[in-house]
């Protein structure tokens, strides 16, 4: 749901939030105290310093890089150790079908199947591992093909102004005020692609094109306020062209909300392709997502719990971290902005 | 009713500081200032200097995560307004000690009526019943001046040109008749021209109710007509006060002799103008001596060295500075 | 104002339009029909169905007369449910799928905003970091493995709730449901009160609000709230959108008999004339929903003036 800044507070432009009414106190004392100017390249070494301080933030980036290189490094490691993968059916499947977390065949204590297995006899974690791949490079495709979308469309916008700036926005407000992801789940449903591969490039783009929305009315708005600003004057006299101008030069000053929103992006369209997945429309078998791994353990729910509470813990806990990490980059970020 | 001395309010030592991401920055530090009944008293100072702070602190209005008023007794008709329960707290603000801000554009809830903003004080502090506050309020603005008083009570602020919010505003303070009245800038938001009007405001209404003021800016052209005792802050400290006339005639402190430079003068075809160099220093890094100074034209060793003291040049006119007997003469000298 | 309201009413039949095209050319694109089963049907009842289906026919002349029927309001009769319109199954759906978002919204209201003001008032004490702990797994726990969750618990283990069954709006069966897809909300709302509000009551006419002797109680009732809930008002409008796709999902897990439950079977099935019918529906509600949040953003904040 990341397409919903949560600062905006008025109705045409979810600007980041610009900064409150100080109580003239500290109007007063802020002034004095702040005597510095922050120059452009230490803007980023102050946000990454605020970032570190804030210790949630910090926590939540250990959690998301230490769940993303188990999800990446896991699956191979587990195949050369157990020989466990996601879909590897063991020889005597009755034995080992649905077994509780760190249980053998007859009860007794095991450390082979930490997370249990589910209904066919596959190992859990090694189900939950390749999901993370899928489920993670799903979400960082779909959040750079939304960024690319929304920051070209966006930028283009902005920069040209008038009737084609007016133009290219209200097609934003019509598609926004569409009941997008219905169609997108029609899409899914109707037009399946052929190869695993193929289905993977359509969930890219189904995701993408939902997402895009809003980065490129916050793309529009910050290009909107840098346009007028003397480095471009500077540009255009020296001959700089058009495209140049968007690409080269407004792009790069426009990245601070834009990565903030880009990282409130990731979880968001990975919860997308998760109820996706869980309706049936997203990652198919026999690929797994930690969507697809939900459906399946909320049909046993009564019986074998363990078969959703894992893929399910696993991804709240993916997207709590994200969701810190968003927040703290937001707030490292934004006192440049002048927010409380 | 006064106290010993004849005086409506006394602030003693007053201390507040504010907790920051530098350190602890003292905003106001170690101010002792007396209003009498009826008198207006004019706190002047550049932006910085504490003044803002030593007010919202009569009204214990002090944000108190970031900020604290670590010590220091203000007394109000023979009570400390430190040590009232929040209860008394409330019953003085509004209806015994009122104030009007700068801005007054975010200083009016722009999401409600101007009457029953009006109307809101008179009820909670005089028991008005809902007519008789509407009656009021319509008074208070024809009071203050604002054409068709009765049509526009109903408007919302955004509805009202600056001026004539600032008008709504010194209604809505005036509305109990207090005691004392608090005016924090409240020309600077404003066109030249309607700063003259609402100044003339303020001084009617105060002649007609009784009210003593405290009238807070950085700009002395808006002191010199309108008080009678002035206070001049900087860096958290009052640094002279004496009687407006004084203060003006034979200033005794180098920071408000320059002050008084910085004033254009038009009469005088000076070729640049006057600005005190450098900048109001870091109150969470103060310097030791005097912490003006690095921009005091006067300044020598001892001035970086020992804290300057407070000379009383006359029994009504104290001075911070180590060489303040020598300005005072030179003033005197002068005019 | 009226103006504006009219301009807003007139947009949405072409706003219709485009749904609803996108949404058939979508369906005629997709390979198979309806009626593709286990069986492989014989050409001669192939031949009949689509004649009884006018499916013989060129493709505009089916575009057209679906256009014009919808005009009328007749989206047709599904083509998996024997001989029910879809006006009939929208009739049927619509209450539970109503029942279900409103209460999910409505809870999400009370509690998302008594939460994000106590945290607001006492920010950074343990109330404030609690609750917005809490608003963090509300967005972080998807609804479809909240759901089950939550069914283990209070269905399976202690049996207070039932776990997949519609007893219609006032039993105990809409709870889980509706907690399950309000959670997200909850978050959401509370956090941006906390932010509202936190700005507002930094702003210099709360602090006049004080000066002029106002209990904090008033001071928040009468003055901040106001200002401080806009963002919630704004946010109404996007969340209608995403609550929809959050009932579908629900009525899923909970086996519930409605829209979202009709819509995503009508999609596995290929039955045209019941996913253009919801998608239609939903196309207008969104719309309609959307309007009436921005007419009641006028009336909220007075500033505003739609011309």
């Amino acid at each position: 749901m990341a397409d919903y800044d949560e600062h905006k507070s008025n109705l045409n432009e979810p600007e980041l939030h610009v900064g409150p009414e100080y109580a003239v106190a500290e109007r007063d004392v802020s002034e004095v105290v702040t005597g510095e100017i922050v120059t452009g390249s230490s803007l980023w070494r102050d946000a990454w310093r605020r970032l570190l301080r804030n210790k949630l933030a910090v926590f939540g980036m250990v959690v998301v890089v230490l769940i993303a290189l188990s999800a990446v490094a896991g699956p191979a490691i587990i195949k050369q150790t157990t020989g466990f993968t996601y879909d590897s059916i063991p020889k005597d499947t009755r034995l080992l079908r649905s077994i509780p977390p760190f249980r053998g065949p007859n009860g007794e204590f095991s450390w082979k199947h930490p997370m249990g297995t589910d209904i066919a006899g596959r190992d859990i974690l090694a189900r939950v591992l390749s999901g993370g791949q899928i489920s993670l490079m799903v979400a960082l495709i779909a959040t750079l093909v939304s960024l690319v979308i929304g920051v070209s469309y966006g930028a283009i916008a902005g920069y040209l102004g008038g009737r084609v700036d007016d133009l290219m926005m209200r097609v934003v407000d019509v598609l926004y005020s569409l009941p997008y992801v219905i169609i997108v789940i029609v899409l899914l449903a109707l037009l399946p692609a052929k190869t695993p591969t193929a289905q993977l490039a359509q969930l890219f783009f189904a995701l993408g094109a939902v997402s895009w929305l809003t980065m490129a009315r916050i793309v529009r708005g910050q290009i909107l306020s840098l346009k007028n600003q003397e480095f471009v004057l500077a540009a255009r006299a020296t001959g700089v062209s058009t495209p140049k101008i968007i690409f080269r030069h407004l792009i790069p000053n426009a990245l601070g909300p834009v990565i903030v929103y880009a990282t409130l992006t990731i979880p968001s369209v990975m919860l997308s392709e998760a109820f996706l997945s869980f309706l049936g429309l997203g990652v198919r078998p026999p690929r797994v997502s930690w969507g697809s791994l939900a459906a399946e353990g909320a049909q046993n729910l009564a019986v074998y719990p363990w078969q959703l509470i894992f893929p399910g813990l696993t991804m709240a806990l993916m997207l709590f971290c994200l969701n810190f990490v968003g927040d703290g980059l937001r707030d490292a970020l934004d006192p440049q902005m002048r927010r409380d | 009713m006064n106290d010993q001395n004849g005086n409506l309010l006394s602030v003693t030592d007053l201390r507040v500081h504010f907790q920051s991401a530098d350190g602890t920055v003292k905003a106001v530090d170690g101010i002792n200032f007396e209003v009498r009944r009826g008198e207006t008293l004019g706190i002047v100072g550049e932006s910085g200097s504490g003044k803002t702070v030593a007010n919202l602190a009569l009204m214990k209005l002090i944000p108190t995560p970031p900020g604290k008023i670590v010590s220091g007794s203000i007394n109000f008709n023979g009570a400390d307004i430190l040590k009232l329960s929040p209860a008394e707290l409330r019953d003085l603000r509004g209806k015994r000690i009122a104030m009007i801000f700068q801005d007054p554009m975010t200083s009016l809830n722009p999401f409600m009526r101007v009457s029953k903003q009006l109307m809101e004080v008179t009820r909670l502090h005089l028991g008005h019943s809902k007519a008789e506050a509407r009656a009021h309020a319509i008074k208070m603005l024809e009071h203050v001046g604002i054409p068709d008083a009765a049509d526009r009570v109903d408007s919302y602020p955004h509805e009202f040109s600056g001026g004539m919010r600032q008008r709504v505003m010194i209604a809505m303070a005036l509305s109990c008749k207090p005691e004392l009245l608090i005016a924090d800038e409240p020309t600077t938001a404003l066109d030249v021209t309607i700063q003259a009007q609402i100044l003339e405001l303020i001084k009617e209404l105060k002649a007609e109710i009784g009210t003593s003021v405290i009238l807070v800016t950085h700009d002395l052209g808006v002191v010199a007509g309108m008080t009678d005792h002035l206070i001049v802050m900087y860096a958290g400290k009052i640094f002279e006060q004496a009687s407006t006339k004084e203060l003006f005639a034979r200033p005794g402190n180098p920071y408000t002799r320059g002050l008084l430079r910085s004033v254009p003068d038009p009469t005088h075809n000076a070729e640049t103008l006057y600005q005190i160099p450098g900048q109001p220093p870091d109150l969470a890094h103060l310097p030791t001596g005097c912490p003006f100074a690095p921009r005091c034209e006067r300044a020598e060793e001892i001035c970086t060295r020992e804290f300057p003291p407070f000379v009383e040049l006359t029994p009504n006119h104290h001075s911070l500075c180590h060489f303040a007997n020598e300005v005072y003469t030179e003033s005197s000298a002068k005019s | 104002m009226l103006r504006f309201i009219i301009r807003r009413v007139v947009v949405i039949v072409p706003m219709l339009f485009i749904v609803v095209t996108i949404t058939w050319a979508l369906v005629r694109l997709s390979p198979g029909n309806f009626y593709t089963g286990e069986k492989k049907l014989t050409p001669a009842v192939e031949r009949n169905l689509r004649e009884k289906y006018g499916l013989n026919q060129p493709w505009h002349t089916q575009y057209r007369k679906l256009l014009w029927n919808i005009a009328r309001f007749d989206f047709g009769t599904s083509l998996k449910y024997e001989g029910q319109s879809v006006n009939q199954i929208l009739w049927r759906g619509l209450p539970v799928s109503a029942a279900l978002g409103i209460t999910a919204y409505l809870i999400a209201l009370i509690v998302g905003i008594a939460m994000g003001t106590f945290a607001a008032l006492r920010q950074n004490s343990w109330i404030d970091y609690g609750s917005m702990a809490l608003a963090m797994l509300g967005i972080s726990i998807p609804n479809f493995v909240l759901g089950p969750l939550l069914v283990l618990l209070f269905s399976l283990t202690l049996f207070w709730f039932p776990p997949a069954l519609w007893n219609g709006f006032a039993s105990r069966s809409i709870v889980l449901p509706a907690l399950t897809l309000s959670a997200i909300y909850i978050a959401y709302i509370a956090r941006l009160t906390r932010s509202g509000m936190l700005e507002v009551l930094r702003s210099d006419y709360i602090r006049t609000a004080r000066a002029k002797g106002l209990s904090e109680r008033q001071v928040v009732m009468r003055h901040a709230l106001r200002g401080g809930l806009l963002p919630v008002v704004s946010f109404s409008g996007p969340a209608l959108a995403f609550l929809i796709t959050g009932t579908v999902v629900v009525e899923k897990v909970f086996a519930l008999p409605g829209l979202g439950n009709y819509f995503i079977n009508a999609c596995f099935n290929r039955d045209e004339p019941l996913i253009i019918g919801i998608v239609a529906f939903i196309a207008i509600a969104v719309l309609v929903f959307n309007l009436l949040v921005d007419i009641s953003y006028a009336f909220i904040d007075p500033r505003i003036r739609y011309t």
